[in-house]
């Protein structure tokens, strides 16, 4: 756990005293990621590096596990804080190994679990253990001196960490894939992790909460479902963009939507019936047809039900597409703009029909969280604003 | 084709050329002359490796800390004057210290080394402070950002990243230096310029060239030597010539 009491930072400069942070409180729970997301200038860095110290606070206080760090040594706080920066900054004089193992090194670990330690970060971030350690930060990919970096930050398995746009200078490919396996590792490992950002969609993506900042004040603290929701003021508005509903599709599992009331034809039923189920569950358009083992094989039509006589097993289209209870919404919309089709439906794991998904659903699932508009009607978790 | 056959004639006239030497030289007795000289040459050479060692190793000894120290961020404020003032004197040329050193400390080999000294203090002083200063301000966050001290900083990551510069100024200060030694002879403090300063005074080219050929070679040789040190010392991570 990361507590932030009144955390200030005013900066002198020629032109007067500028105030970098004003009065930031915010906690951060074990176990989870806040990104802490603004434009340039807003205080999000300056927030961040008072916690380890390399920005020192002008005032306010800083708790970690419930522990001020007041009192403590700048060294020792440090060394218990994994951190990451942009730049990477690792040292080109070292291998990988002795940068990886420079904390535990630091820390006085004998060398045998050291060494085991490299390994093993080597494995969890897939980098293969030998080809790497005693290589050189320049024989590197920028992808894979970011791996590095990470691995260095967790090598003497601090609980907290602090991360400062670490994956700002890797190319968008990359990006996500580093971003896929930081998010596999942090839920094995439960670090509890600040991650400045100025990308609102990595933060919606990485962030258990998101804090964003503005004019070195905090301005809005909340998960990123609430974030988009439920944005606090105009700025927030503006800064999440215009399209804010439609990130909101990234956090909804399908899981969340799918009506599990679909009516199906069988192979062996006749056109005439079809139809009639077709008027009964009120399709525009079709109905699916399943197996035996009520995985989706076809879809009847309604314009070929009316005017065929026959048996559905005869005269189906393929399905366009199916989803999972584990997709997001995001791969759903971009499905169904795909097929040009309203619905989709949805199988479990064994392929089997399991509900459907209708944009009337999705929409309404998405709207519903946007209607109750009143300023201080939705909850603001932790969130200490000062506006 | 035609370049290496002119490579291949060039080659067999160089040889040509050689061998005419060796007869020229055998016949006018001018490798007899050489010969003659020898045991000064062996005399001087040790006295002038001496001068070099000990003015060149007083220099590192000062000017590497020198570096650090106006590196340092407290320093900041006179980092910059003080580089100005070691550029300035930079631009004495060594024979005026040389004057200078002499004019206070007298005749000898203490005068020498001290303008010797001088001399190479400055390349020194210089790189170490430029490739201090020189080391990424991310790296230097880096390293506070887990945890080092400022003297971990300096020792696991400054100096080993400024380490290829602080050789490149260590090499041009000690290859200056050997060159610069027999102005030496000028204030009494021996050296290989003894045969060169009394070679031309008498008008003998052959002494002359006694004492300005292995001056030569002691700088191709240091200079080698500094190379080979550097290669070895400053880890492959930041060592170019080993990338």
């Amino acid at each position: 756990m990361i507590r932030l009491d009144n955390l200030t930072k005013v900066f002198d400069t020629p032109k007067g005293p500028v105030t970098a942070a004003d009065h930031i409180t915010m906690e951060v729970p074990s176990g989870e990621i806040c990104i802490l997301l603004g434009p340039s200038g807003c205080g999000k860095t300056t927030t961040l590096k008072m916690v380890n110290r390399i920005i020192r606070p002008t005032s306010g206080k800083v708790f970690i596990n419930g522990e001020d760090t007041t009192g403590l040594d700048t060294q020792d706080l440090r060394r218990s804080i994994g951190y990451v920066i942009q730049q990477i900054g690792l040292f080109p004089n070292m291998t990988i190994e002795e940068n990886i193992t420079v904390v535990p090194r630091l820390l006085g670990w004998d060398k045998a679990r050291y060494q085991e330690r490299a390994r093993e970060l080597m494995r969890m971030i897939a980098l293969e253990p030998d080809a790497f350690l005693k290589r050189y930060p320049s024989e590197l990919s920028g992808g894979q001196q970011q791996r590095i970096g990470v691995a260095r930050a967790l090598a003497a398995d601090p609980p907290v960490m602090l991360m400062d746009e670490p994956f700002g200078a890797i190319d968008p490919i990359n990006r996500a894939v580093i971003q896929d396996e930081f998010l596999k590792m942090q839920q094995a490992l439960k670090k509890t992790i600040m991650f400045v950002s100025h990308d609102i969609d990595e933060a919606i993506k990485m962030g258990d909460r998101v804090a964003v900042f503005r004019e070195g004040r905090l301005v809005q603290y909340s998960t990123p479902d609430d974030l988009l929701a439920a944005p606090r003021n105009a700025f927030v508005e503006s800064f999440l963009g215009e399209d804010r509903a439609l990130k909101r599709l990234n956090l909804v599992k399908v899981r969340e939507v799918v009506s599990d009331e679909i009516g199906t034809v069988r192979p062996g039923d006749t056109l005439e019936q079809a139809l009639a189920r077709i008027d009964d569950f009120g399709y525009q358009n079709s109905i699916l047809m399943v197996n035996d083992k009520h995985q989706p094989v076809g879809l009847i039509t309604r314009a070929l039900a009316r005017t065929t006589k026959g048996y559905c097993r005869d005269h189906f289209q393929n399905v366009p597409a199916t989803v999972t209870l584990e997709d997001d919404l995001r791969k759903v919309a971009s499905l169904m703009f795909a097929q040009d089709t309203t619905w989709l439906p949805c199988v479990d794991d064994e392929g089997r029909v399991c509900g459907q998904i209708t944009q009337r659903a999705m929409t309404h699932h998405l709207g519903s969280r946007f209607r109750p508009t009143q300023e201080d009607d939705t909850p603001i978790p932790d969130a200490a604003t000062r506006e | 084709m035609p370049i290496q056959r002119l490579k291949g004639v060039l080659r067999i006239l160089l040889l040509i050329a050689v061998f005419l030497g060796g007869v020229w030289s055998q016949s006018s007795g001018v490798i007899d002359d050489f010969r003659f000289y020898l045991p000064d040459v062996q005399y001087l050479t040790v006295q002038h490796l001496w001068l070099t060692a000990v003015s060149g190793g007083l220099a590192i000894l000062v000017a590497i800390p020198l570096g650090i120290a106006l590196s340092r961020p407290s320093m900041v404020r006179f980092a910059e004057s003080a580089m100005q003032v070691l550029n300035v004197g930079t631009t004495i040329p060594t024979l005026a210290v040389l004057a200078l050193s002499m004019s206070f400390l007298g005749i000898g080999t203490v005068p020498a080394v001290f303008g010797l000294f001088v001399a190479t203090l400055l390349p020194i002083a210089r790189n170490t402070y430029a490739g201090l200063k020189g080391v990424s301000p991310a790296l230097m966050e880096a390293a506070a950002g887990i945890g080092m001290s400022p003297t971990q900083r300096l020792l696991k990551v400054e100096l080993p990243n400024a380490l290829y510069v602080i050789f490149a100024g260590i090499r041009t200060a000690l290859t200056i230096n050997v060159g610069t030694v027999p102005l030496a002879f000028l204030i009494g403090a021996g050296g290989l310029g003894e045969l060169i300063f009394t070679g031309i005074d008498l008008y003998d080219p052959v002494m002359m060239l006694a004492g300005a050929i292995p001056t030569a070679l002691l700088a191709i040789v240091v200079d080698a030597l500094v190379s080979t040190t550097a290669f070895v010392v400053v880890p492959r991570g930041v060592n170019p010539s080993r990338a």
